[in-house]
């Protein structure tokens, strides 16, 4: 498979997380009027800062994992099959 | 629409991730099963997310939005009783024939089940109709850039004119989608499926949460609106006490088992993905995951369409981040803006007069109404991405069937793998540039979502027939099946030559035959023609088959139920059983159709 999903995403939802929550510290409160005074902003973006981490983690993780058991069999072959009676 | 640099920054940020994510797997593209396959190495969650968002599109997004400000919850039998119920099926019962017949593609699988000619019409029919969804999609997505102004900064900034908007959309959008699948092919095209699934609900979960506190939550949304909008069964039991204009029989039978079954069980654009897992228990386990977070999805994508008309109606106004709503001139209803005629910028009316709603303005006004810059820029990133990503399904479906049944089954038989992996990459280019075409001409319709089930109801309703009975009845030939194809979509054009829905004047929505019935909706037309298409090729199938010489037994084995190796999933956990994981679906789904009774 390569490249593990996990690490971009993960990524990605980090620095856009990270974005938003200083975006939302730093701007006119003004604003959040739309967001029925709500710094969505803010509290979005820490939202995203925080499982953006977690996906990165798990994907370094299973990374390290994976490449750690690279030469152990896995996949269809471990599937067991019986011939149905007609 | 006025985005500052927030907004920007992550709509480019989103753009960057996506073409990385293609390189990143790019020195993976060895072979043309790495490329259309993605080398069937995919864990089953990857796919299972990648399963349900190429279908996630925007005919759902925008699509589910529209309808669910249109009809209200009922829109959510298009999920609990639309799609459920066939994934369940398909991850049971048909996964073992698909993965485990070894078939590159449905039209492959229907050429080892059955002959050549039944892959040949299927082949053909499901290339033209994955570009055209794709084009639906382009399309889709440059009408809103441009309704929304978008690029109307950035584009006066190069000293181009605004009016390039819906252009300039089109070509940066195949650009992107293009590249992406040129250099990472499947493998690439689910990865950013799965991107963009969690990119739509960090996008929408925001939208929702907003919404409701506004409206005081599903108790205000219930005080708000008629009964029949927040109740999906009641009124079912005839076509004339429902929003939906269909009964109880039609809705379950047309949507519930034709169109549904027809849709998620025998198209290759959603199977593809499911084909390209790691072993063919993670294969079978693809929809049946896919559909845990499929049948939350209507609180994701229905409920902006209830709380966008439950809100009270306001003029368009401006706010001090110089955003507004699109210019609502005509009394809507809630956030939803009057539909205005381009050419004359007057209110598009109905035969009797009443101003016709842009529904698809839904989910947009919503954006606009409650998200400040910075989290604007996420929920349009996340709109853009449903788009791009139901525009790349259907170019990777499309590129392997046209290079596996069609170039290597008509034009080339013999050639070397990297010659098909060229030719994939050319059918790349020329899926794109077709959807380009197709964008240009798609055509005038309220509601993109029936317009799609009409095309389904055509092209998918007579296929299910075709595989249920390839499948499970051993009898079934390949004169049969093309005989049932051939006579399912006859009838199919036929009823809808011969039906019209109330109030529609006979051309495209029907009756341009003569019209012999009158239905009270455009849906119930289109289940209905869905039945009459999927039954014709029921019977023909059958009695074509009856009459024709059988394939020998020995040739089926793999390929039909009674003649394979069953699947043995008891070393499994209980929790990584598809039976397990089927049952426990379904209840899940009539809790929810309970619920919301």
């Amino acid at each position: 498979m390569g490249l593990d999903i996990r690490l971009p995403i993960g990524l990605l939802f980090a620095v856009i997380g990270a974005l938003m929550g200083g975006y939302g510290a730093l701007s006119n409160k003004a604003i959040y009027q739309r967001s029925l005074g709500l710094n969505i902003n803010l509290a979005w973006g820490i939202v995203l800062l925080i499982f953006g981490l977690t996906i990165l983690f798990l994907g370094y993780r299973g990374t390290k994992v994976r490449l750690r058991g690279k030469t152990s069999s896995s996949g269809s072959n471990s599937e067991g099959i019986h011939r149905r009676d007609v | 629409m006025q985005l500052t640099g927030i907004d920007w920054t992550i709509m480019v940020l989103y753009f960057v991730f996506v073409i990385a994510i293609g390189f990143g797997v790019k020195r993976n593209m060895k072979t043309s099963v790495d490329f259309f396959l993605a080398g069937r190495s995919i864990p089953a969650w990857v796919c299972g997310l990648a399963f349900i968002s190429a279908n996630l599109g925007a005919q759902e997004v925008i699509g589910m939005a529209a309808s669910g400000a249109k009809y209200g919850i009922a829109t959510s039998h298009f999920y609990w009783v639309g799609a459920i119920p066939a994934m369940v099926f398909v991850g049971i019962f048909m996964m073992p024939f698909y993965y485990g017949s070894h078939a590159r593609s449905v039209p492959e699988y229907l050429r080892l089940r059955f002959d050549e000619k039944t892959r040949g019409l299927n082949a053909i029919s499901f290339a033209t109709m994955t570009v055209f969804s794709s084009g639906i999609s382009m399309y889709a997505m440059a009408k809103l850039i441009q309704t929304l102004r978008v690029f109307d900064a950035p584009l006066k900034a190069l000293g181009l004119s605004p009016a390039l908007t819906f252009h300039v959309s089109i070509v940066v959008s195949a650009v992107i989608v293009l590249a992406y699948i040129l250099v990472g092919g499947l493998t690439s095209a689910i990865y950013n499926e799965v991107l963009q699934f969690f990119l739509i609900v960090a996008g929408f979960l925001p939208l929702v949460l907003l919404g409701l506190k506004n409206v005081g939550g599903w108790s205000g949304i219930r005080a708000q609106l008629p009964a029949s909008y927040t109740h999906s069964w009641q009124g079912m039991s005839s076509a004339h006490t429902n929003p939906l204009g269909v009964e109880w029989f039609g809705l379950v039978m047309g949507l519930g088992f034709v169109l549904s079954f027809g849709y998620w069980c025998t198209d290759f654009l959603v199977v593809q993905r499911a084909m390209a897992a790691e072993s063919m228990s993670a294969a079978r386990r693809t929809p049946l995951i896919a559909a845990l977070p499929k049948m939350l999805f209507p609180f994701l994508v229905i409920l902006p369409g209830l709380i966008a008309v439950s809100l009270p109606t306001a003029p368009a106004q401006t706010t001090n981040a110089g955003i507004h709503t699109v210019v609502e001139q005509y009394s809507g209803k809630g956030l939803i803006p009057v539909k205005v005629d381009e050419s004359t910028g007057l209110p598009k009316t109905d035969r009797n007069g009443r101003p016709v709603l842009d529904y698809d303005l839904a989910v947009p006004n919503m954006l606009l109404h409650y998200f400040p810059t910075g989290m604007l820029g996420l929920g349009l990133t996340a709109l853009l991405a449903s788009f791009m990503s139901g525009m790349a399904g259907n170019v990777t479906a499309f590129n392997t069937v046209w290079t596996y049944d069609i170039y290597r089954a008509y034009l080339k038989k013999q050639a070397t793998d990297a010659h098909y992996l060229l030719m994939g990459r050319m059918a790349t280019v020329l899926g794109v540039a077709l959807s380009v075409a197709a964008a240009y001409a798609a055509t005038r319709f309220n509601n993109i979502m029936d317009f799609l089930q009409l095309v389904f109801a055509f092209v998918n309703a007579p296929l299910f027939a075709t595989f249920l009975l390839g499948m499970f009845w051993k009898r079934t030939t390949g004169h049969g099946a093309f005989a049932g194809l051939v006579s399912g979509t006859a009838a199919a054009a036929l009823h809808h030559g011969l039906t019209l829905p109330e109030g529609a004047v006979a051309g495209i929505k029907g009756g341009w035959l003569t019209a012999v019935h009158v239905y009270p909706s455009e849906m119930a037309q289109n289940f209905w023609t869905a039945i009459w298409a999927w039954t014709t090729c029921f019977v023909i199938t059958i009695l074509v088959s009856v009459i024709t010489e059988p394939r020998k037994e020995e040739e089926l084995v793999g390929l039909v139920y009674s003649l394979t190796e069953r699947t043995r999933d008891e070393h499994l956990p209980w929790y990584q059983r598809p039976t397990w994981l089927g049952v426990g679906v379904l209840a899940l789904a009539l809790l929810l159709n309970i619920v919301f009774w």
